[in-house]
This record gives C-alpha cells, sequence and structure tokens, in this order.
C-alpha cells in the first residue's frame, strides 16, 4: 500500500498579482517519483519551491490553501527542520568551492555532527548511494570543481542525501549533462526510490516518461492532470497533454 | 576623407588616455627628484627609523618613525573599528534589510561618503574631542583615538559600499542552495556567502584603508599632531600626511627640510600604492 508523503489542497500562489499555481491538488507518495512536466512559465518550478519553502525568498510572494508533510502544515513547521526533510538538487550542479569531502559533510556538520568517523561514515554513504563513490573514492580532498558536469551534478545529489531527508526534489536535474550523464543521474535517482519520496521537475518529455512512476502536466499554473506514467504516455485523458507530449506545442 | 577622421579621432582617444599614466608617472619622477634629495644628508635608514623629528633644529633631525606609527596607530584603530561594523551593515543591506530600508541605508552611506572631510574633522573637533577627553579623563581629547574614529566615518562608505556589491553579486543559487540543505539565514550568509564574496570583501576593505591612510585634514584637525612614538591610542600622535600638510608651507625650498617632507611623500606613495595593488589583486582573483 502505498503511503501519502505530501498532500497539497488548493493550493494557490500569486507572486504580487500574478498567479503562478491556480487550485493545486496533489499527492506525493513515498517510494515513487512524481515527474511533472509542462511548458516554461507553467508554475512547474514554483510548485517545487513550495515543498521546501524556497519561494517566500521572493518578498511578493503570496499563497492560500494547504500543503502536509507527514499530516503536518509545512507552514507552521520549522523551516528549518522542513528544508533538511526534503532536499532539493537544482539544475545547475553547484558545488560548495570546498573539496569533494567538505561539500558532502557541510550539511551534515551545519546540522551539527562533529565526529570525524561519523562524518566519514555519512560521507561514504551518501557517495555511494548516489553511484559517486567508486570514481571518486582516491580523491576525496581535491576540489568539486575538478570534476565533470555529471560527476558534480551526482556530488550535489550525495550532498543532499548526507543530511538524510526523506523526500528529494529534483529541479530539471539534468539539462546540463550530456546524455551519458544523464543516464547515470536517472540510474542514481531510480535506485534512490526505494528509500525516497522524489519529485522530478524536467522540460525532459522522455526523461519523464522514463523515470516517473506518475506524470503530472502543469499548463499556465494550472495541474491539467496526474495520472500513472504508463497511462499518461498512451491514453492521457486531456487533449491538451496529449498535444505536449506528442511536441505539438511547448 | 572618413578614414582621416577615423585616424584623427582613434590617436586623440590614445593621447588622452595616455596622458593619465604619463602624468602620474611625472608626478612620481618629480617626487622621487625632490625626495631622494635628502639621503644626501641622512641615511634612509635613519630616516626610516628615526625617533626623533626636528626639522628645523640644527642640525636638523629627520626621523620618521614617529609619523610613520602614527599612521599605522590611526589606520589600525580606523580598521578595528570599520571593518566590523562595514561588513556587518553590508551584510545587512544585502542580505537582510527590507527592500525600503534597504534603500533609504544605500542613500544615508552615499550621503556620508559625500561629507567633505574638513567638514567632518570640525564636527570631531567640536563634539568627538570633549568627548573622548571626559570619558578617559585625558589632558586633551586630541588622541590617535579621536582620529580613528573620525577615519573609521570616513572609511566605512568604501567598505559598505563595495562589500555590498560584493555580496550582491553572488549568484542567488549559492544562497537557496545552502538553505535547501537546512540552513539558517546566519549559517547560510556566513558559511556560503562571505567566503564565496572574501575577495570582493577584502578589496573593500583595502580600499577603504587605503582612503584612510591617506586623509589628511580631518587627521590633522583632530589628532593632536605631536611627532613623538605613541605609545597608546590615548596619547596624540601625528601622521605623515598632516605632517606634510603642516610644514610644506614653512619648509624653506630646497632645504633639508623641504626634501625630506616629499620623501615623506613617497613612503606614502608607496604605502597607498600596495594598499592599492593587493586591494586590485584581491578584487580581480578569479572567483576560484
Amino acid at each position: 500500500m502505498v503511503r501519502t508523503k505530501i498532500n497539497i489542497k488548493n493550493l494557490n500562489i500569486w507572486f504580487g498579482d500574478v498567479p503562478a499555481l491556480k487550485n493545486l491538488s496533489i499527492k506525493i507518495y513515498v517510494n515513487e517519483i512524481l515527474s511533472v512536466i509542462g511548458p516554461s512559465n507553467s508554475g512547474k518550478t514554483t510548485f517545487l519551491r513550495m515543498l521546501n519553502r524556497l519561494n517566500e525568498l521572493e518578498t511578493n510572494f503570496k499563497m492560500s490553501g494547504q500543503v502536509e508533510f507527514d499530516n503536518q502544515d509545512i507552514m507552521k513547521m520549522n523551516v528549518e527542520l522542513l528544508r533538511k526533510k526534503i532536499g532539493m538538487v537544482f539544475a545547475l550542479p553547484l558545488p560548495l568551492p570546498l573539496s569533494i569531502f567538505d561539500n558532502i559533510a557541510y550539511g551534515a556538520r551545519m546540522h551539527g555532527v562533529k565526529n570525524k568517523k561519523k562524518l566519514q561514515q555519512i560521507v561514504e554513504q551518501a557517495l555511494q548511494k548516489a553511484y559517486l563513490w567508486d570514481e571518486v573514492k582516491d580523491r576525496l580532498d581535491v576540489s568539486a570543481f575538478k570534476l565533470s558536469g555529471g560527476q558534480q551534478q551526482r556530488l550535489c545529489i550525495a550532498r543532499t542525501l548526507a543530511v538524510e531527508p526523506e523526500v528529494i526534489l529534483f529541479d530539471e536535474p539534468c539539462s546540463g549533462l550530456d546524455p551519458i550523464s544523464t543516464a547515470k543521474v536517472e540510474e542514481a535517482m531510480l535506485k534512490l526510490k526505494k528509500d525516497y519520496a522524489m519529485v522530478l521537475v524536467t522540460n525532459n518529455v522522455k526523461q519523464a516518461a522514463r523515470v516517473g512512476d506518475s506524470t503530472a502536466f502543469f499548463l499556465s499554473g494550472e495541474l491539467i492532470e496526474v495520472d500513472k506514467t504508463d497511462k499518461m504516455f498512451t491514453v492521457p485523458s486531456d487533449k491538451r497533454t496529449d498535444d505536449y507530449i506528442r511536441g505539438k506545442f511547448g | 576623407m572618413r578614414k582621416f577622421k577615423e585616424f584623427l579621432i582613434e590617436k586623440l582617444i590614445l593621447i588622452c588616455g595616455l596622458a593619465s599614466i604619463f602624468f602620474v608617472v611625472l608626478i612620481f619622477l618629480f617626487l622621487l627628484k625632490e625626495g631622494l634629495a635628502v639621503f644626501k644628508t641622512v641615511s634612509p635608514a635613519k630616516f626610516l627609523l628615526g625617533s626623533k623629528w626636528y626639522p628645523i633644529s640644527e642640525p636638523p633631525q629627520l626621523g620618521i618613525l614617529p609619523l610613520i606609527l602614527g599612521s599605522l596607530l590611526v589606520t589600525l584603530g580606523a580598521a578595528v573599528i570599520s571593518i566590523p561594523i562595514g561588513v556587518a551593515s553590508a551584510i545587512y543591506i544585502a542580505e537582510v534589510a527590507p527592500l525600503k530600508l534597504k534603500e533609504i541605508l544605500k542613500a544615508g552611506i552615499e550621503l556620508l561618503a559625500a561629507i567633505p572631510s574638513v567638514v567632518l574633522g570640525f564636527i570631531g573637533m567640536v563634539t568627538l574631542v570633549p568627548w573622548v577627553k571626559n570619558i578617559f579623563h585625558l589632558p586633551t581629547g586630541l588622541t590617535a583615538l579621536s582620529g580613528s574614529i573620525m577615519l573609521a566615518f570616513m572609511a566605512m562608505p568604501t567598505i559598505v559600499s563595495i562589500a555590498e556589491d560584493a555580496l550582491y553579486s553572488i549568484p542567488k543559487s549559492y544562497k537557496e542552495g545552502a538553505l535547501a540543505l537546512g540552513a539558517t539565514r546566519w549559517q547560510a550568509i556566513w558559511r556560503v556567502m562571505l567566503p564565496a564574496a572574501s575577495s570582493g570583501i577584502l578589496a573593500a576593505v583595502m580600499l577603504g584603508l587605503g582612503r584612510v591612510i591617506g586623509e589628511t585634514m580631518a587627521v590633522m584637525m583632530i589628532t593632536g599632531n605631536a611627532a613623538v612614538i605613541p605609545h597608546s591610542i590615548l596619547q596624540p600622535t601625528r601622521t605623515l600626511t598632516a605632517t606634510i600638510a603642516a610644514e610644506m608651507g614653512e619648509a624653506v625650498v630646497g632645504s633639508e627640510h623641504y626634501f625630506a617632507l616629499f620623501a615623506i611623500g613617497i613612503v606614502l606613495f608607496v604605502i597607498s600604492f600596495g594598499i592599492n595593488v593587493t586591494a586590485d589583486i584581491f578584487l580581480h582573483k578569479r572567483k576560484w
């Protein structure tokens, strides 16, 4: 039986007077990847940034409705704790100007882990889960900038994993990567599914089909439909979804 | 005809561009010519490390160590005051302040930069100096400390505006990356923003200090102008700049005193050149 991790009810978001999301209700389940597709400006990223409350950084952000994480209203939760539990991987790999080891250990240290052995353990586990360990285990002390783009992105995934999140958000994680690196990142995501709930925002429709268990299609701030990926890509119930998937617009 | 016009304009711009370098070189050569003459009568070591500055005694004693130490002491004091406050307010403006307050603060800091130094010195003389005198129970409030406080005000606008630029120009994604890992706002500033902006902030500090060490009018008015080696920040001191400004008018052209003042100019030139070069190196350091 699938367990609901995040439950969104009637969510509306505005930036100033411009609506970004309109009356969105959707559920995110444990051990599943939800792919979110849609043309640019459709509210995909706003949706993602709502889940870890990054939208609040915009001064003109307004919202109504509810987002529940494990049945708790996220707006009432401690924001740092929420962001620890809901990790995020950004479009561009964003290594910090530190060594590979320190990049991964950064989050753990910030949350108070000081024991060296424990840190080493955390770093190794995170790198293994992100399928990067074998490629970097002999050079953990070199700068993270020495890694290739794909490796940097997996490093960022590992860094997110190191703070032990429960949900991972991916914001177009492969937009700057070549096909081989993309395949590796996707492989890592599929394997991570057994421990986490995941949301993948992507502009690559094929990626959504490859990776997602469910797929949601957004258009101009509205959720057009959400369904099992197999069904979405064979018999979508809305014509607009069909058109988008076939590349007629967007 | 059009070709000729192009040629003319090009050369004209070239000449304008070279002019500034040309003048700097000329000034420096003049300074060297006049200043180095002092070393005919006093050795460089004695000049730099001599502890007595009695330029009009017979024979004149031309040791500028008290002046160098005076300058350094006042600058150090100003640095200790202005760097933490300046960097902190840059952080506040760049990262914390709501938009409206940010605009007001930025305008205020620009205004602070616009106050002529003689006005600051004058205000310092009538307000700060008596205050220092009373607080520390000193015979006079004309001390290095007063100078440092006043100069801190002068360095602050430079430090704040350049450090704020440096913080502002860091990609937003760095901060979001840290926040998304569960960092508090302060953790994100301290561990990500500040290290990422460190070269810009260091440049800001250096440029601020460059302004302090070259400042003349205000320090001359409020540091007390005693050319003795300072033992405490609560004593009157005299800086390199103030010495030149105060004594150039009465020095006989061609005398040792006159040459010595030019040599002080060389020392100042070297110091501020060093500071500016350092700032430049920090500014143009590749962002890792």
